[in-house]
């Protein structure tokens, strides 16, 4: 393998070197030692960190992989929708557990976390193209098909509604889109936006975005306008706008769905933003499980640019702004904004400590904007029908309308653009649920719900959420979903800080003791208390809100696990003496049971 | 003067220089904050979160958060403490640390933060994680006691920045990785340097453990942040 | 008033923590004047002849005989108290706990230098204590009331700690009473 070819097109350029890797790792199928080590030379950088860089993702591998390799999606959706199955039938076809390649070397099986096909589970990529709606027989066609050396984008054999079906895209996903809004997803004419923008001041555009009051639609919901004035006011050589695709909380989709279907709104609304703050360079950052959309997107901005929509001089008013789409490569994490910024500059996805905010030192150490690819697409439509319209719709601390993502049980799962203020009531019957148990808002960071809060709302001022959805209904255990979303924290944390690292793995073996019926009062106490100490002292978003799956259901679902605890004991150990002994019989033909029997 | 920044610690008033952390105010002013991950001249990571402080409400690590004009800080309140405590405990069941065999108890500031809160036994259940022990020419790596604090990445560096010890995965298996090839390289006196960086018995170098008899050890009778606390 | 009565135990410990209660020297006479002792190495009594106050246990649990002792000692001992590292972490012998079961006998016992070829076996005799998986804190099989950490304890966080439960008052943990080594 010639590295130094593969090198040499990168230019030695430190934020290309993600992107470096993957094209080694596509070339060779791992990323050997010789290769790291070419990669650290060329670079200085010592071979250590270059492995820190490829251990880290998750679509790295410094270990030989088969030529096909199956991520399976284990997100609580997935399990829900058949998952088992779906994964026995491939460790039969393969002959080999998860996490191992068959002994011909032709398959490898990996587990994944949410691939943001949550309406469509179970869903797996193999290698980077998307299936959907897996079972038993697709399993054992796919199986046969990689026996036979196809080509894995021959094996789609039906295409998506929309866009899906893009020469290049090509992809079985669905949009689902079950409810259309007036922002999102209404006709929107290219440029439109762009024109109005140009034609005003950078500041009148600020103005315009905090008059129309849009809020981050990643979650967190901080004033896009102040974001980006903030950032305008900032002294730096040059200014950068981020474009967070980076959608990981399980049960989220609505970006996958706005990036297939409306692509120009979200980049223009890049242009607005780079136009606002003072930049003239943008990046989408894309999640790796989105590959498959990337050729697409560089179509469009392809287009774009000969419709003088990007690119120097645009629409004729002298700015000049470009799109880089840089793709991650496996991590929740670099949802985070400023662990994104360190992905994108091609380190490990570790979120940086604030204050310096991105605003002030983002890419680069240059002050930076990362807006959600909602949020773009909301400003492009509040600069082209303006901010008294947008105001009009929603509530007065939630203007404007949220794309949720649906999921779980329910007869129509997908995509719902919504008005701010929809309560959860409403939304479960939009939706077709019955006998809904409880409702996960937010995601796994967010919150559950049960019937009691089912009259709550949709917005900032109550029920904040990304986007993620996902509904329980009553024949749903849901102890097994609350470890499913604690074993995505566990996997999902980066590890920098303790409470994150090692909290979340002892708060998981705290809830197990309960699950499996051996819990005091004292354990719940413990619990909660535990939950608080990795919520309070973590030093990101993940961390701070990791425990909230169990915090939670704690109090919204008090009940069960009270009915699962043993009330009138003080202690219960979990220490089984049959099981402790067991290995100690093999190893000396022992039975201990025997020689207790007669004492 | 007036350029200076004025703050409260449990009540207490300090007079801070601009762009100083809350950790660095604090100890200028004689108020020790506990710390674990951080280094005095590294740049602060906030890894081990035990010098996290209160102040208006919101949580922060002291090490990393910079002091601002009127911050009136919490930290030797009961519920700043009960929280630290619990981060060292924490620490004591992630690894494997057997201190009566370890070359650095006495010197090490993980059981020296425990001793300042008199831990008697970690609230978590051991986790007893299967880690190993790294031979390199000139020390050891003992993973079982590594805390992930970063100082040996940060401290540890080749002459033109490259990391001799680096971070290696991520979530509960974040580990440290050392660079074979520039661990070959370290001088005598780097070996050294690594070793007296790590807070806690990770990094050994060969045929240098155990040299200070019990009693004569940095912590056998004060301790740590009595150094601080005793300025003033 | 009835003197209260303690009682000791070395589980899978060293009898080190126990050479230390003794270290406290002539105020064992005190401590004599203070307290009766039921089972417990120090005077031999096998096993318990009355309700006891305070137990101490020296040791953590590596084999099916550790844990019937330390049940046996819950039972009859109205506070139980962890002493040692042993005690409190598995201490020492839990630096096996990494390593399995199998790999640590076939080292001992068949791989070991000093093993002559025809006696390369796993010792199998009813009477000995079957191995547990891992060696265990106490306090992961029974509720231990306090701990006192220490390899061993130093004599005086023992008489400390003891004289305070005894008298009925809060504990006075001066910083050189504890120690991890």
């Amino acid at each position: 393998m010639d590295y130094k070819k593969i090198i040499s097109k990168y230019n030695l350029d430190r934020t290309r070197l993600i992107e470096l890797l993957k094209d080694i790792q596509a070339a060779e199928g791992y990323i050997s030692e010789k290769a790291v080590a070419e990669v650290a030379k060329a670079f200085r950088i010592s071979i250590a960190e270059v492995e820190g860089l490829i251990s880290f993702y998750h679509f790295l591998s410094a270990r030989p992989l088969g030529k096909y390799v199956v991520y399976l999606n284990n997100s609580i959706t997935s399990e829900m929708a058949g998952r088992q199955e779906v994964a026995l039938a491939f460790e039969e076809e393969a002959g080999c557990p998860f996490g191992k390649t068959s002994s011909d070397g032709l398959i490898t099986l990996m587990e994944t976390s949410c691939i943001g096909m949550n309406d469509q589970e179970p869903a797996a990529l193999i290698n980077e193209v998307i299936f959907t709606r897996l079972n038993k027989e697709k399993v054992k066609k796919l199986a046969s098909w990689m026996k036979q050396g196809k080509p894995v984008q021959e094996m789609v054999e039906e295409f998506g509604d929309g866009a899906n079906s893009h020469e290049l895209v090509k992809a079985m996903v669905k949009n689902n889109i079950r409810k259309s809004g007036p922002v999102i997803f209404d006709d929107y004419l290219a440029g439109t936006a762009i024109h109005k923008t140009l034609e005003t001041s950078p500041e009148a555009v600020i103005d315009e975005i905090k008059k129309a009051n849009l809020l981050g639609r990643g979650g967190a919901g901080f004033p896009t306008g102040l974001k980006w004035e903030l950032c305008r006011k900032e002294k730096g050589p040059e200014h950068y706008v981020i474009c967070n695709a980076d959608e990981g909380e399980p049960g989220t989709f609505k970006d996958r769905v706005i990036l297939t279907e409306r692509p120009e709104m979200v980049f223009e609304g890049m242009v607005i933003s780079g136009y606002a703050v003072g930049a003239r360079q943008g990046i989408l950052y894309l999640r790796h499980e989105y590959s498959y959309l990337k050729k697409y997107l560089e179509n469009i901005l392809k287009k774009m640019r000969e419709q003088g929509l990007l690119g120097k001089n645009i629409a004729g008013r002298g700015f000049d702004f470009e799109v880089e789409i840089k793709m991650g490569a496996g991590a929740y994490i670099c949802g985070e904004e400023s662990a994104l910024i360190e992905s994108a500059e091609g380190k490990r996805g570790e979120p940086r400590d604030r204050p310096p905010f991105p605003v002030q030192k983002g890419y680069l150490n240059m002050p930076s904007t990362v807006n959600n690819v909602e949020t773009l697409a909301t400003a492009t439509r509040i600069m082209a029908n303006g901010s008294n319209w947008f105001r009009a719709m929603g509530t007065s601390v939630s203007a404007g309308t949220k794309v949720l993502s649906v999921s779980g049980d329910c007869d129509r799962p997908g995509i719902y653009e919504v008005e701010f203020g929809l309560t959860i009531d409403e939304l479960l019957k939009m939706a077709g649920a019955r006998e809904t148990f409880a409702i996960q808002v937010g995601g796994p960071s967010g919150q559950c719900i049960g019937e009691p809060g089912f009259s709550r709302k949709i917005c900032f001022s109550d029920l904040a959420t990304g986007g993620s959805v996902i509904i329980f209904n009553s024949s749903r255990d849901l102890f097994s979903v609350v470890a499913n979303f604690l074993d995505f924290f566990i996997e999902e944390s980066c590890g920098w800080c303790l409470p994150c690292r090692a909290g979340n793995v002892l708060l998981k073996k705290k809830f197990e003791k309960i699950i499996k019926g051996t819990g005091t009062r004292q354990d719940l106490k413990e619990i909660e208390a535990w939950g608080k100490i990795i919520k309070t002292t973590s030093r990101c978003g993940l961390g701070q809100t990791s425990a909230n799956p169990v915090l939670t259901t704690l109090t919204n679902f008090r009940k069960l696990y009270e009915s699962k605890i043993v009330k009138e004991a003080e202690f219960i150990s979990e220490f089984d003496l049959i099981t402790a002994v067991a290995e100690a019989c093999i190893l000396t033909g022992r039975n201990f049971q025997e020689e207790n029997e007669h004492v | 003067m007036s350029d200076k920044i004025k703050f409260t610690v449990d009540g207490q008033e300090g007079l801070a220089e601009p762009g100083q952390t809350i950790y660095e105010a604090a100890k200028a002013n004689g108020i020790y904050i506990p710390v674990l991950c951080h280094f005095e001249g590294l740049k602060p990571v906030g890894s081990c979160r035990i010098c996290s402080v209160k102040s208006n409400g919101r949580w922060m690590a002291s090490c990393t958060q910079p002091v601002t004009q009127g911050m009136i800080i919490e930290n030797m309140t009961p519920e700043v403490e009960e929280y630290r405590k619990a981060l060292i405990e924490m620490l004591f069941v992630e690894g494997n640390h057997f201190c009566p065999a370890c070359e650095k108890s006495g010197n090490c500031e993980l059981q020296a933060l425990a001793y300042r809160y008199q831990i008697m036994v970690p609230r978590f259940p051991y986790l007893f994680p299967k880690r190993e022990i790294e031979a390199f020419p000139k020390f050891l790596l003992e993973h079982n006691r590594c805390v992930q604090c970063q100082r040996c990445v940060r401290g540890v560096q080749t002459e033109d920045g490259q990391k001799i010890f680096a971070l290696h995965e991520r979530s509960n298996n974040l580990r440290i990785n050392v660079d074979r090839q520039l661990a070959t390289e370290m001088s005598n006196e780097q070996v050294q340097q690594a070793m007296d960086i790590c807070p806690v018995g990770a990094i050994l170098k060969k045929e240098a453990g155990f040299r200070i008899p019990i009693g004569k050890r940095k912590f056998d009778y004060r301790p740590i942040g009595s150094e601080i606390e005793e300025k003033e | 008033m009835t003197k209260p009565v303690i009682a000791t135990a070395s589980l899978a410990g060293c009898f080190g923590c126990h050479m230390s209660f003794l270290d406290i020297d002539e105020k064992i006479l005190n401590l004599i004047e203070l307290v009766e002792f039921d089972k417990s190495p120090i005077d031999d009594i096998k096993s318990f002849t009355r309700p006891v106050d305070i137990g101490l246990i020296e040791g953590g649990c590596c084999n099916a005989e550790n844990v019937e002792v330390l049940g046996y000692f819950r039972k009859n001992c109205r506070i139980l108290i962890s002493v040692g590292e042993c005690a409190i972490m598995g201490g020492l012998p839990a630096m096996r706990n990494t390593i399995p079961l199998k790999e640590c006998l076939e080292e001992a016992y068949i791989k070991s230098l000093t093993v002559a070829p025809e006696d390369a076996f796993i010792p199998n005799d009813e009477e000995l204590p079957l191995l547990l998986d891992r060696v265990y804190p106490c306090h992961e099989i029974v509720k231990i009331d306090y701990f006192l950490p220490g390899c061993p304890p130093s004599a005086d966080l023992i008489w400390e700690a003891l004289s305070a439960l005894i008298q009925g008052r809060p504990i006075k943990l001066d910083y050189q009473l504890i120690k991890y080594d």
